[in-house]
């Protein structure tokens, strides 16, 4: 009889309640968990992004709160020399640097790629530029330009180069590619060592199969290793060419913007404007003004250097 | 809201024994006035904010100073101490939310910038102005809402920059003192170069001594940013002569001032390398106070900006302003605060405290013990005579904090300087600028 019971005992079956339901509806839980991400985004990029494209279009001041004037900002910028002056600058200063950050970066990449003794401590010590704090840096740089009392110029009258200091940021032109290569400087670790990943994945049978072709070292570059690197180089440069052209604490702590205006870039120009001289509006007009730079900049290392349908993920070619 | 008349009462006694007891300590000549009548509110409480020092004793004595309002009152005042650069957004903060301190000491233009967020101070200023001597010029001038007599701020001091030379080279330079005159000016600047021991004044983006320099030429030329209305007056014969004067000066001084911050000329003077600038007291104390250098200090004289035809030195000192807000639930005990900071008791010892780094708004501190303990700091005793200010001639403006601080002024002089541009290029670029700046 006992058995007979346990036979026929069913677990009663109960309703799930509405919360068990709910959360058991798919679409309702996708919408639940993507909440958090969606309002981080929102709170910490959306609505920052969409207020400074705002500010664009009215004449707030620190002080005051502004109203719209539509276009007003963007019309006077185009008159504006100092802001024609800061998009020159930044594009050259971004061009010039990428070069040079690339060039030296890539060497040093192939560099490092051989067998050195000590190789993880020559690594290590080839990030240190990029670890310290830009504003160390910065300061760093801020003394070694100094008119007075640059070390530079210390050594070089020393040693009976030059009788008078060197002209580092008191004319526009020096003034600008001491600030290149002070960008130079840091950017390179960056580039170097993501470089020398990507040449890292390169299988070396690739290169023992051109050795058997009797291949100079030239080709092997020109046709292996360089092909093989555009990937990461696509990318690299992409962000490199973002970071360079939004460059403020090299600038801002070395020369702020002079002599007279000639080293802005439209970032630190953006702040001098906003915040330094209170005019909100016009400062985050000069700021809006960057997106189509940056997006363009974007879309062409994109497009020029990663168009092989292999690297889109499409089969070789 | 409640008022009662007792604290008040009380009030006023202490101040009244103060004043009869401050004759011992003090060294300012009051004169007897009727007290202030402030009806403090029930329950008061404050809170303010500062500049932070620039010497640690005014942060003591403040302090001290605000706890005996708190012994006397029973009103607890809590003081913050800001960072310079953050002074003036926290006031925008501050007046725009309508939440907050209840009272900002900030710099120069601050209460007419929020003017109509502030109690009206008129009968604090007038009550200090007949206790004391009167208010100097400046002082009236930041404090008071242009061309009216009611007063938006209430000023607590100011710093100047004078010329700071060093003796031996001038007297080398067959001089005893530099010329008060531009002409003879220049052709000191011309002598002191040949001798391989050059002026210097900053032409870079540096905020106080870039401007400072900048005001000095077009002031003492007779130019002027403005006019009394407000509108840009930039463009002038006078503002030629000024760039034509500093080209031709420009070729006189230390290689690089150019490119020169704040710090430049302050470094350059102590290594021995620049001989005349202009600056504020700190130099001096800088030089005095490190064994190394107090050779250049004993060495090192200050004087007055060669005039021009300005009349009188050409400088706007720094000042610090006090506004209280209208959103203060208790503004008259914020008001008798600021008041009773500026009595003889409290603010002759502040002063002196100060070494001289800010100079005082009101003619009877003049006799205060600070401005005879270095004869070679009494030149800032009368720092807050002089009759020029930032935007000079027209009213204060939050537009003329932009102007300094976008260096409109300093980038034109140095645009010539440089030969970047030529002065009437250089002239129409500024107005160009100022045209845009002032547009409201």
């Amino acid at each position: 009889m006992s058995a007979t019971t346990a036979a026929t005992w069913v677990r009663p079956k109960r309703d799930p309640s509405w919360v068990v339901r709910l959360f058991d509806w798919k679409p309702f839980l996708v919408f639940a968990c993507l909440l958090p991400a969606v309002g981080l985004l929102t709170v910490f990029l959306t609505y920052p992004l969409g207020l400074g494209i705002w500010l664009a279009f009215t004449d707030t001041t620190i002080g005051r709160p502004g109203k719209y004037i539509g276009w007003e900002n963007f019309e006077y910028l185009l008159e504006d020399r100092n802001w024609w002056n800061a998009v020159f600058y930044s594009v050259f200063y971004t061009g010039v640097a990428t070069i040079g950050k690339f060039a030296l970066g890539l060497w040093l990449a192939l560099l490092l790629n051989n067998h050195l003794p000590f190789k993880s401590l020559l690594r290590a010590i080839i990030l240190l530029p990029w670890i310290v704090p830009t504003v160390l840096s910065a300061i760093a740089f801020w003394w070694i330009y100094d008119p007075q009392f640059s070390i530079l110029s210390y050594l070089a009258i020393k040693a009976g180069v030059t009788t008078e200091n060197f002209d580092f940021i008191n004319t526009p032109w020096s003034a600008r590619f001491s600030l290149i290569a002070a960008n130079i400087w840091r950017g390179i670790p960056f580039v170097a060592i993501s470089l020398l990943a990507g040449l890292q994945t390169i299988s070396p049978s690739l290169y023992e199969a051109a050795l058997l072709d009797g291949s100079t070292s030239w080709q092997r570059f020109r046709y292996i290793t360089f092909p093989m690197l555009l990937p990461i180089l696509a990318i690299v440069m992409t962000f490199s060419i973002i970071f360079t052209f939004t460059d403020f604490q090299l600038v801002y702590a070395i020369t702020r913007g002079g002599p007279v205006n000639s080293t802005h870039l439209l970032a630190t120009l953006a702040f001098q404007r906003g915040i330094a001289g209170g005019e909100l509006g016009e400062g985050a007009a000069i700021a809006v003004s960057m997106i189509p730079f940056l997006v363009f900049a974007t879309l062409f290392s994109y497009f020029a250097l990663a168009r092989r349908k292999w690297q889109q993920g499409e089969g070789n070619d | 809201m409640d008022m009662i008349t007792r604290r008040s009462v009380m009030l006023g006694s202490a101040a009244a024994l103060a004043a009869g007891g401050a004759s011992a300590q003090t060294r300012t000549q009051a004169t007897p006035t009727a007290e202030l009548n402030l009806p403090i509110e029930r329950g008061a409480t404050l809170r303010m904010l500062r500049p932070v020092r620039f010497v640690g004793p005014d942060e003591d004595v403040w302090r001290l100073n605000a706890a005996r309002f708190s012994d006397r009152t029973g009103i607890q005042v809590r003081v913050d101490f800001v960072g310079w650069e953050d002074i003036s957004q926290q006031t925008a903060v501050t007046a725009n939310t309508g939440a907050g301190p209840d009272m900002i000491i900030g710099f120069n233009e601050g209460p007419h910038v929020y003017a109509d967020k502030l109690v009206d101070m008129s009968d604090v200023a007038d009550y200090l102005g007949r206790k004391y001597g009167g208010w100097m010029t400046v002082a009236q001038k930041y404090g008071k809402r242009h061309g009216t007599n009611s007063w938006l701020g209430l000023p607590f001091g100011a710093t100047a920059g004078p010329m700071v030379w060093r003796k031996s080279a001038v007297n080398a330079a067959g001089y005893s003192a530099p010329p008060s005159d531009l002409p003879g000016f220049l052709e000191l600047c011309k002598k002191l170069k040949a001798m391989g021991k050059p002026a210097g004044f900053a032409l870079g983006n540096a905020v106080g001594d870039g401007n400072g320099f900048a005001n000095w030429m077009l002031w003492s030329h007779g130019g002027s940013l403005l006019d009394e209305a407000g509108q840009v007056a930039i463009n002038s014969p006078q503002t030629l002569a000024a760039l034509n004067y500093v080209k031709e000066l420009y070729q006189t001084f230390i290689p690089g001032t150019i490119a020169w911050g704040d710090i430049s000329n302050n470094r350059a003077y102590a290594a021995n390398e620049l001989w005349l600038t202009s600056n504020g007291v700190s130099l001096y104390f800088a030089l005095k106070n490190d064994p190394a250098t107090r050779a250049i200090a004993e060495d090192t004289e200050h004087t007055e900006l060669p005039h021009g035809v300005a009349g009188g030195w050409p400088s706007a000192p720094l000042t610090l302003n006090g506004m209280v807000f209208k959103h203060s639930r208790y503004p008259n005990a914020a008001k008798a605060f600021l008041a009773f900071m500026l009595e003889a008791e409290q603010y002759e010892p502040w002063l002196d405290a100060n070494l001289g780094y800010w100079a005082h708004p009101l003619n009877a501190y003049r006799a205060a013990a600070v401005w005879t303990s270095d004869p070679k700091i009494a030149i800032f005793r009368d720092s807050m005579n002089n009759r020029f200010w930032n935007g000079y001639k027209g009213p204060i403006t939050e537009a003329s904090a932009t102007a300094s601080n976008e260096y409109l002024l300093v980038q034109m002089f140095a645009s010539v300087a440089s030969g970047q541009n030529s002065p009437q290029d250089a002239m129409r670029e500024a107005e160009r600028r100022a045209r845009r700046i002032f547009r409201r």
